[in-house]
């Protein structure tokens, strides 16, 4: 399968969302490079700016040129981007509820060879404990570029979680459709419900092969918006699986598990939830495939995990 | 700018300060000290400067201001309420619950106020973005951010002055409303600032000092500051915080105090006499 990083979706989308509407600016904080808004930057070079190494800068600079009729795309790594500006971003566009959209590279593990220090595996929680935000991370280049366009065409802020590592495409570019807050039914299954995003969207559907093997039936739902969180399919699963593993590239506390996890308390569901993700430690260097394998945020470890609810069956 | 005009000015400066004497101690909290200090630029930016409208405070083509120093929200309201953007009557229920008279500034709930501030160091970015959307769309209009003394600690306040500097920012004028002190002591002794003029050259501005109480030298500067071609400006004010009510003034414990019953009688007396004084010029 075809893989590409969703860093060159944005990059891409961005330059296609410039094409269509001119209110659309792009900055970066000297990493255009990597992020891949150096493909908006050749198009349309008055209308992206280089905020230089300073991020919190740069979201605010974002807030401001919002109130003057523009739509920011505010990039950097989501170490930086969440992490370093979380302030910024919770009080200058967040409090506001100004039009600032967020596009941070470089989520999670697959960072790789970089190491720990630029592995964020915080973002989703930073980022959806802020009123208003809209948190997304989409699984494939198909989604990234439709996620863009939402991303513009929704008023009030959003940060969007991008990878560096390629992505299997999985979506068809002609029928799919993506909208802000609805979850994804891939693969239907009635034992066990894998919720996903990002990377991991690809692996739950991998590892829903190996369980049909074993005879487990296994539900796939791309789950790309962790805020506002489809509840209403997460109560579905629930209630049709009765089990359910979350699968994200983020640490297990803060992220789409949680999420999930408190929807279903609230509804008093018997439902129980197993969370593949970082288990509260720091990622380190090496080879993005590798560290996915190491940290478990693989196929292979997921169909692990499912098999060991599932055992009654 | 005519002695009548000065005069006229300085009467609304008297009311702006009974209007952060009122709204404080109906708040019964809040930051006398440096609203004080900054009324003097606040009456003249709204009632000379801005290119504004009361009654279009949205207006696209509008001068846009920024409090950065967003705890000073007090002086803000008092001067936006004088000039007509919402009664001067609802001062008082300034940090009330259910007011829209927040703590800090919300540009969500009062009319007129251009950016919600009150993390310090954020404004002055915001104020830069503003500056660079409205040059990249042609706008003549201008904006103006206040920054404390004290708030240029924050790294940011540098990154966003290189910002500035950057993309020729001629249209963005930063004021900083150096009174010396700020909550925990003089500016020296908490964390020394230096030469902030010869700080804000290095960094490309154009920089201007004046006596932040005195109305011509505010008209001269700013003047001078909108001639400035292909860099930002800026005009450090020396000025004595809690200005203009003598048991404030030049004390640090009035940074974050509201007055008590008493001290709010003998300040708007002070204050009442004070416009009494110009009123029989």
């Amino acid at each position: 399968m075809k893989k590409i990083a969703t860093r060159q979706s944005y990059g891409e989308a961005l330059k296609e969302l410039g094409e269509l509407h001119d209110d659309v600016v792009v900055l970066d904080a000297d990493l255009a490079n990597a992020t891949k808004t150096d493909i908006f930057k050749k198009a349309f070079p008055e209308r992206h700016f280089d905020c230089g190494i300073a991020e919190a800068d740069m979201m605010c600079v974002a807030a401001g040129l919002s109130t003057t009729g523009y739509v920011p795309f505010a990039s950097s790594f989501a170490m930086f981007a969440a992490g370093r500006a979380f302030e910024q971003v919770r009080n200058s566009i967040g409090y506001p509820h100004l039009n600032v959209k967020i596009g941070a590279t470089h989520g999670g593990i697959s960072v790789g060879e970089d190491g720990a220090s630029h592995q964020c595996c915080e973002d989703f929680a930073l980022m959806r404990s802020i009123p208003g935000m809209v948190v997304m991370s989409p699984a494939d280049d198909v989604e990234a570029k439709a996620m863009v366009q939402a991303a513009y065409e929704h008023q009030g802020p959003v940060y969007m979680r991008f990878s560096r590592y390629g992505a299997p495409v999985i979506h068809g570019a002609d029928s799919f459709t993506f909208e802000i807050g609805e979850g994804e039914v891939l693969r239907d299954g009635a034992d066990v419900a894998l919720i996903a995003n990002g990377l991991l969207v690809a692996e739950a559907l991998e590892a829903a092969n190996l369980l049909a093997k074993q005879g487990i039936s296994a539900q796939v739902i791309n789950m790309a918006t962790i805020k506002p969180l489809d509840e209403e399919l997460v109560l579905k699963a629930a209630r049709e699986c009765g089990k359910i593993v979350t699968c994200e590239e983020h640490s297990i506390i803060g992220g789409l598990g949680e999420a999930v996890c408190a929807v279903i308390a609230r509804q008093g569901i018997a439902c129980s939830v197993e969370r593949v993700g970082v288990n509260d430690e720091f990622g380190h260097s090496g080879p993005a495939g590798e560290l996915l394998q190491q940290f478990g945020l693989c196929a292979g470890h997921i169909s692990e995990v499912t098999k060991g609810m599932c055992k009654e069956l | 700018m005519t002695k009548e005009e000065e005069i006229t000015l300085q009467k609304t400066a008297c009311k702006v300060r009974m209007g952060v004497l009122t709204a404080t101690h109906g708040a019964k909290a809040g930051h006398p000290g440096g609203s004080l200090s900054a009324a003097d630029v606040f009456t003249y930016l709204y009632f000379k400067e801005l290119n504004i409208d009361p009654k279009k405070p949205k207006m696209a083509n509008r001068d846009r201001f920024v409090l950065s120093k967003g705890h000073t929200a007090p002086g803000l309201y008092a001067v936006l309420a004088y000039r007509g953007f919402f009664p001067v009557d609802d001062l008082p229920t300034l940090r009330h619950i259910d007011s829209y008279l927040q703590g800090h500034p919300n540009m969500d709930t009062v009319p007129g106020v251009d950016m919600s501030t009150g993390s310090l160091g954020q404004g002055i970015s915001c104020a830069c973005g503003m500056a660079l959307g409205l040059k990249h769309q042609g706008s003549a209009a201008r904006v103006y951010t206040l920054l404390g003394d004290g708030e240029i600690q924050e790294g940011q306040v540098w990154e966003a002055l290189m910002f500035a500097a950057h993309y020729k920012l001629d249209n963005f004028c930063v004021i900083v409303d150096h009174n010396g002190l700020q909550i925990d002591g003089p500016n020296d002794v908490v964390m020394g600032l230096g030469s902030i003029p010869d700080k804000l050259r290095a960094f490309g501005l154009e920089v201007f000092q004046i006596d932040g109480h005195d109305f011509y030298a505010m008209e001269e500067a700013l003047h001078a500051a909108r001639q400035v071609k292909g860099k930002p400006s800026a005009i450090v004010m020396e000025t004595t915080k809690g200005k203009g009510v003598s048991f404030m003034e030049n004390q640090v414990g009035w940074h974050g105090k509201a007055p008590n019953d008493e001290e709010y009688a003998q300040g708007m007396a002070e204050l009442n006499a004070a416009l009494a004084e110009l009123e029989a010029v």
